[in-house]
């Protein structure tokens, strides 16, 4: 199985072609993706299937990514969403 | 034994929400009856709009204004618990023909007294940062407002119950007869009497009127709305183009549609508007979900990066004079209407409630209700 090196947070982590980055997250016990845009509240993993948009995150600096049905990839950077992000 | 009623009102929406309410505070023993749930009809199904800026000079404009002060009333009273905003609209027009029309509407508007301003390119762009350049003219409506209409709902027939009025869910009124000097409303859930029944049902209130041996001409008439994903805010005001109005105005069944953008305070952006004739047809149209897409994007670029999350859609009761129908039936003395308000009945419901507590307990109300009286459409069939 090929090896996926992903940066959360500024730590690396290894994961696996095929994995989720909301696969990986759980893996690791990090269960919050974003923070919410009032009153900064963690938020997470919900649904899992990509209908809630509960699980928004920041990939390579763009925010509002679903992390349950976004893959990972070599040397994705992925950095907890703060409130609603920003505007492509 | 429950107690008689004073008033049966059919229909837990927006409108029968505000009859009970406002019947309510007049005193009156009111009880509610729904088929379904609280707002699960067409009040659950658009976007919340107070609107002036679509309103021509005339009966719906004067109900429209009054409606707007008693909104703001009536969250004052109950705390701002559902979202009331007084946003602004922003209407905009793209072509020489449009912001002709635009223009004359927007100075008939001035003259009875409505906030219209006319903004350029400049101006625009402070009021609506992220709109396309492309568009150069538009009217700011600082009066339009916007409201969450379930939570609106729901908090006047909690201040109903709070009162000592009823509220029953699931209970379908199956016949209604007149018994003596009262009306005897027949129910899935049991009988019942009163002196008054306010039909309030909406897009189906032909049929409350039909159980009563009388006719109402109310049809449904179809729209789409698409929400975004939550994002940062984009949208100021309510957007939309000059064509909504003329669309709005239209007795073609065949679909119409024009963009109207706006964002709400829980992040997402509402996507509408369409328009079409195709009775209770529930068959999502992604044709349509594309157009409506394509036409917001051309007002806010940006848009285009921003991920769907779902769309819905409702059934506006559409009358074929385009006016509400609010006062008592013809054929049925006791029973009184109040429906019909097609896209616009969450902005409506409050003067509409009005308009029919003043004419239960036969008090002079704010205006003349003849324009949208029942009797109009006696012998049009």
């Amino acid at each position: 199985m090929t090896q996926i090196r992903v940066i959360l947070n500024g730590v690396s982590l290894t994961s696996r072609e095929g994995q989720s980055v909301g696969a990986l997250l759980l893996e690791h016990e990090q269960r919050a993706t974003r923070t919410t845009r009032q009153n900064a509240r963690p938020r997470g993993m919900f649904c899992g299937i990509g209908i809630c948009f509960d699980c928004l995150i920041t990939i390579n600096g763009i925010t509002n990514q679903r992390a349950c049905v976004t893959n990972v990839e070599e040397g994705m950077t992925l950095e907890t969403q703060i409130g609603s992000g920003t505007i492509a | 034994m429950m107690a008689a009623p004073d008033v049966i009102v059919i229909g837990a929406g927006v409108v029968g929400a505000a009859c009970a309410l406002a019947l309510t505070e007049a005193s009156l023993e009111v009880l509610v009856l729904d088929r379904s749930t609280v707002a699960s009809g067409t009040s659950g199904a658009g976007e919340g709009n107070i609107l002036i800026s679509d309103k021509e000079p005339g009966p719906e404009l004067n109900l429209a204004r009054r409606s707007r002060d008693l909104w703001f009333e009536i969250s004052d009273r109950i705390g701002g618990a559902f979202e009331l905003e007084a946003k602004g609209g922003l209407v905009i027009s793209r072509t020489s023909s449009g912001i002709a029309q635009l223009r004359h509407l927007a100075g008939e508007q001035r003259s009875h007294y409505v906030d219209a301003i006319e903004v350029g390119s400049s101006e625009l762009r402070k009021l609506e940062p992220y709109l396309s350049p492309e568009i150069a003219f538009g009217i700011h409506y600082p009066e339009d407002a916007q409201c969450q209409p379930m939570l609106a709902t729901a908090h006047m027939l909690r201040m109903v119950r709070l009162a000592g009025g009823r509220v029953h869910e699931r209970e379908e009124v199956l016949a209604i007869s007149r018994a003596g000097t009262e009306l005897s409303v027949r129910t899935s859930g049991g009988n019942y009497t009163a002196p008054f029944v306010v039909n309030a049902a909406g897009t189906w209130a032909g049929e409350i009127a039909q159980l009563a041996g009388s006719t109402l001409p109310i049809a449904p008439r179809r729209g789409f709305i698409l929400v975004t994903a939550p994002a940062p805010q984009l949208v100021m005001h309510k957007v939309y183009d000059a064509d909504y109005v003329a669309n709005v105005a239209s007795d073609d069944a065949e679909l119409q549609s024009s963009a109207v953008v706006e964002s709400t305070r829980s992040g997402t952006i509402l996507i509408g508007s369409s328009r079409e004739r195709v009775g209770f047809e529930s068959h999502l149209e992604v044709a349509i979900l594309r157009r409506l897409a394509k036409q917001a994007i051309a007002l806010f670029p940006a848009l285009a990066k921003i991920d769907l999350l779902r769309a819905y859609h409702g059934f506006r009761p559409y009358a074929p004079d385009h006016l509400p129908v609010i006062g008592e039936d013809p054929i049925c003395p006791g029973l009184f209407h109040a429906a019909g308000h097609e896209g616009a009945g969450i902005g409506l419901a409050p003067a509409t409630a009005e308009l029919i507590r003043d004419a239960i307990l036969k008090n002079p109300s704010f205006m003349d209700p003849t324009p949208f009286s029942p009797r109009r459409f006696v012998g049009s069939s």
